[in-house]
């Protein structure tokens, strides 16, 4: 089995990304976050920021049907693969977006893998446009299904979920717990009352966290037998590489307005892109982000066509991703000098989004050592 | 290179130059050869490659897609499948590497149609080894500094200066000559030139390199005489007509034939083969979770300068045409130095141990591969040097100089 030359980045996926791309600058997401971080500057004394949600950009993409792309058609979806999803998730990256939608692509390749009748009841409300979230972690943070905190009781659900990404702008949760089979998933409405939401203070402006208890809540399994282990690991190189598409969507842009601000910024009477001490870090996070993009799409190819290669393939991506998103993140403060180091510049807005994004799903390191017992 | 998407005169291609490498790969020479193509100087080990890439020619693996009156093979999209045929069969380089790699695309681009059908062919059979007389003793990284004087007399110039880093000039029978026309302009005074080694005024003297080894040399032009018919371009455009050559060099032109060794895939294996056969403090280096992450890191790197190169060629995804391709030289030669360099670290003090060494890993291919990818790093166009180039030509930033 082999990839297509073109990642499967056909004429339908690109006029797919190009539609999802011009609305995005459309609605000019990073204004209208920014009113919503007035107040929450100050660490010690500050108010707790509020989840930025825009319900208005949800609908809307809603509408467009992108957060439909990859459930299946017999699911009332638009029936496309991992491709499309990626193309998609690239672009909230270079948005730094809010959006339900993330948890939405990766919860749609984990009902795909659970491939069970309550999953695809569940694909189903997505395709309707229900919100998702995805409540796997236990509290050290470790990728492990087996480090959940949440167990079934009787049938019923108890325990912690740990950093619980956009929580706050979920109706549903995929949870992972512990039964007397092993792992498996269930799905619990996040408005019952026996769910409490604690929002996490997170570095993180452009998503919401928070730890989920379940005192005794009802659920309906979508994995059973202790199944769920392994449907998580079969969803893995999916969640993967939306997740490294993301920060290299993020690390273009920061690329991009790195280079911007070294055009127009004078020092010495010239542009500071006119030294090399500043242009050769520039050319070097061009770098950076061109091998993760490059790994991303045969990630997502790999996932879509090879399916076989698609593990490697897709730590080969979050291993490059994690990795560029500290560097480029790294670089773009630093470069902007004093004004990349303020509240009001855009750029720290995307570092912390890529500080957040490097840990998700395994940082560098843990992808290297899972890619080392494939070689 | 996805097979699917092959046609079915591409498929039939491919199979023949499996076959025909299985076929033909020739017995080894009595004495090893050097790692690449610019360190020969044994005249048995040029024979040897000589009657190789002739061979190799002959069966349509070298030109395949250019057109028969230059000596090609007419043939559409087959190239960029022999090249990675050739470079996945373990065979011996192309000796004829700055000809394949740097005459013919600029022949191509910037030749007249005589330059073409007459030197076109013999370089592609190896007949006409070819050097290249860009860099001077005092105009390396801004070669454009270069002080080779060309004056022209009757129909013919007169050249006088010298030339440093030539590599296989001791072998070749042309050299891509830039030389000065005009000392008043720095970039419009330079021209270029194709110039006949086999005459009184020029003299060849060896270089040792950090490696022992001296395969390029010192080139002394003494009224060296140039016909004005070897002339590439108008008078003055010589700095244009090397940029199209420097492209080649770099990575991003059209490949005529393959010119690399073993592949980086390929080293890259034998990297980690190295590390599972090496034990170290009770265990297999392999083991050892620092060293597997290293390796694994540069593992990624090699990977995604192979997904670069398919990416280059997609124009939705490149994020302009020359974004990637300008990328190759200098990422492909700082990954082989890194490997060069993880090895190393892998055999420890069994690095120590020398080309010639009954005792030597691999007789001695670790140190020496290491110390030649400074080659990569240096020659044409130093890694600082391509920096300036992406960050100017890809990302528009002020020119440094």
């Amino acid at each position: 089995m082999t990839t297509p030359k073109d990642f499967g980045f056909n004429d339908d996926i690109n006029m797919l990304k190009d539609t999802y791309a011009k609305f995005l600058l459309e609605q000019n997401t990073i204004e209208a976050l920014r009113p919503s971080l007035s107040g929450t500057e100050d660490p010690y004394h500050g108010a707790p920021r509020q989840a930025f949600f825009d319900t208005q950009n949800w609908q809307k993409t809603v509408e467009l049907g992108m957060h439909a792309v990859a459930i299946p058609e017999a699911q009332g979806g638009i029936g496309m693969g991992l491709v499309a999803a990626t193309a998609i998730a690239e672009e909230i990256g270079r948005h730094a977006l809010p959006t339900p939608l993330s948890n939405n692509l990766l919860a749609t390749f984990l009902l795909r893998a659970a491939d069970t009748q309550p999953a695809r009841q569940l694909l189903e409300e997505m395709a309707e446009g229900a919100s998702v979230g995805l409540a796997l972690y236990g509290e050290d943070g470790s990728l492990e299904a087996d480090s959940t905190d949440v167990a079934l009781r009787e049938g019923k659900l108890v325990g912690t979920a740990w950093y619980v990404t956009d929580a706050q702008k979920c109706e549903i949760l995929i949870v992972a717990a512990r039964t007397q089979d092993g792992i498996d998933l269930f799905r619990v409405n996040q408005r019952d009352t026996t769910v409490s939401v604690k929002p996490d203070r997170i570095v993180d402006l452009t998503r919401d966290q928070a730890g989920i208890t379940f005192a005794s809540s009802d659920t309906t399994p979508l994995t059973e037998y202790g199944q769920g282990a392994q449907c998580l690991n079969d969803a893995l190189p999916a969640l993967l590489t939306l997740t490294a598409a993301d920060i290299a969507g993020a690390a273009e842009w920061q690329l991009q307005t790195t280079a911007d601000y070294a055009k127009v910024r004078q020092q010495f009477e010239r542009p500071i892109g006119f030294f090399q001490a500043v242009k050769h870090p520039i050319v070097d996070m061009m770098i950076a982000v061109d091998e993760t993009r490059s790994l991303v799409y045969q990630a997502a190819a790999a996932f879509d066509f090879d399916p076989e290669d698609a593990a490697r393939c897709a730590h080969l991506a979050k291993s490059s991703a994690s990795d560029t998103a500290e560097f480029c993140a790294n670089r773009s403060t630093q470069l902007h000098g004093g004004i990349g180091f303020t509240w009001e510049a855009d750029v720290q807005i995307y570092h912390k989004r890529q500080m957040h994004s490097q840990f998700m799903f395994g940082d560098g390191v843990w992808q290297r050592e899972k890619l080392a017992d494939l070689l | 290179m996805s097979d699917k998407a092959l046609s079915s005169e591409q498929a039939e291609f491919q199979a023949f130059c499996r076959a025909w490498l299985q076929e033909n790969k020739p017995a080894p020479h009595p004495t090893p050869l050097p790692q690449a193509a610019y360190e020969v100087t044994d005249p048995s080990h040029l024979a040897y490659l000589t009657e190789w890439q002739a061979k190799c020619y002959e069966a349509g693996l070298i030109a395949s897609d250019l057109p028969q009156n230059y000596g090609g093979h007419g043939m559409t999209g087959c190239q960029q499948i022999a090249s990675a045929e050739v470079r996945a069969a373990g065979v011996p380089y192309f000796i004829n590497w700055i000809g394949l790699g740097m005459a013919v695309p600029t022949l191509l681009e910037c030749g007249t149609e005589a330059q073409k059908e007459t030197f076109l062919p013999p370089i592609f059979s190896a007949e006409h080894i070819w050097c290249q007389g860009f860099s001077e003793p005092g105009a390396g990284s801004d070669l454009a500094s270069l002080q080779a004087s060309a004056v022209k007399e009757g129909d013919q110039w007169v050249i006088n200066g010298s030339k440093v880093w030539t590599s296989l000039g001791h072998f070749a029978q042309y050299m891509l000559l830039l030389a000065r026309q005009d000392k008043s302009d720095k970039y419009g005074g330079i021209t270029y030139f194709l110039a006949p080694m086999d005459q009184p005024g020029i003299t060849v003297k060896p270089i040792h390199k950090m490696t022992g080894e001296s395969g390029f040399n010192e080139v002394f032009l003494d009224n060296a005489i140039v016909g004005d018919h070897l002339r590439v371009g108008n008078v003055g455009d010589g700095w244009k007509v090397a940029m199209a050559t420097l492209t080649s060099e770099r990575g991003a032109g059209v490949g005529v034939g393959a010119v690399a060794g073993e592949s980086p895939m390929l080293v890259m294996a034998q990297v980690i083969q190295l590390a599972k056969d090496t034990r170290r403090n009770g265990r297999r280096v392999w083991d050892d979770p620092v060293w597997r992450d290293r390796i694994v890191k540069v593992y990624e790197r090699t990977e995604a300068s192979l997904y670069n190169g398919r990416r280059a060629r997609i124009k939705a995804l490149n994020g302009g045409a020359m974004r990637i391709p300008l990328q190759g030289k200098l990422t492909g030669s700082e990954i082989s130095q890194s490997l060069h360099q993880i090895a190393l670290g892998i055999l420890g003090l069994k690095s120590s141990l020398y080309v010639g060494d009954e005792n030597a890993p691999a007789n001695g291919k670790w140190p020496l591969g290491y110390m030649n990818t400074y080659t990569g790093t240096i020659s044409g166009g130093s890694s600082e040097i391509q920096r300036n180039i992406l960050g100017e030509r890809v990302l528009g930033l002020a020119k440094s100089k």
